[in-house]
């Protein structure tokens, strides 16, 4: 089967690119970046500042079920274009990773289907590889926190 | 840490990549190896001499020659570093075209 997100990485490089066509118009694709309250949805994390223009920023807030802050995020915005290309930077506070570079280009394939490229540039590539192992963690801990949260609901 | 380090680093040389790719398909010598690349013979052998040791390349005796497999356990090992990263953004980007198949403008 083929896989709907690519991601390419290579070894001697400080950057890594990751693709993925979505069954939406670009429009649509475009609007999940932009609407606060659908980034909150998908990326799961609390949007606490979400200006989406040259020269703003932004500010995610991650928590667990308890409501204890564990991921604090936030970046600014060097280029925006609506529908087409968002260049901001990413930076986790209070960790030992250094701010990284994000170019998101988004491209009609026809009017309903839709390509994100996004390409992510670090520090350096040993900082790079110590990247891609830490999200996992983060990303299940998310998942815990989440199903915690359904199952204290359904209490 | 420090194995997969190598195991990186190992792969970073465009010529070991090469190599990795010739012996892909089928076992082979060290000297069938190195008549596909134009680069002197010892060069050759100390980039097999480094894919042995982090076992990305494997060894195995016939008769008088030495043939080079490829590691394919290793080779995933490489593949498995970024596959956890590359589902978290997949299961993001599934639920964002979830949500947005569903999205109806407010007004």
């Amino acid at each position: 089967m083929e896989l709907k997100t690519k991601i390419n990485a290579e070894e001697d490089k400080q950057e890594l690119v990751i693709t993925r066509e979505f069954d939406l118009p670009v429009e649509l694709l475009f609007k999940a970046y932009i609407e606060p309250q659908i980034v909150e949805q998908w990326m799961g994390t609390k949007v606490l500042k979400l200006e989406s223009k040259k020269h703003g920023g932004y500010q995610f807030e991650t928590s667990d079920a308890k409501g204890n802050v564990v991921v604090q995020m936030n970046g600014v915005i060097h280029e925006f274009v609506l529908n087409e290309k968002i260049t901001r930077t990413f930076e986790m506070e209070n960790s030992p990773f250094a701010v990284q570079l994000e170019f998101l280009e988004f491209k009609p394939l026809n009017d309903n289907r839709s390509k994100l490229t996004m390409q992510i540039v670090y520090k350096s590539n040993e900082l790079r590889d110590q990247m891609l192992q830490l999200p996992f963690k983060q990303g299940l801990n998310m998942a815990h926190n989440r199903l915690e949260e359904i199952c204290n609901k359904l209490k | 840490m420090n194995l997969r380090r190598d195991v990186f680093q190992a792969i970073a040389d465009p010529t070991r990549r090469a190599i990795l790719l010739l012996v892909t398909s089928h076992s082979m010598t060290a000297g069938a190896i190195a008549s596909n690349f134009d680069t002197a013979r010892p060069t050759v052998s100390k980039h097999l001499k480094i894919l042995t040791e982090c076992e990305l390349l494997q060894q195995t005796q016939n008769g008088r020659e030495v043939y080079y497999t490829i590691n394919a356990k290793k080779m995933k090992q490489i593949a498995d570093f970024i596959e956890p990263f590359r589902q978290m953004w997949d299961e993001r980007f599934n639920k964002l075209e979830d949500i947005m198949k569903n999205y109806k403008p407010e007004n």
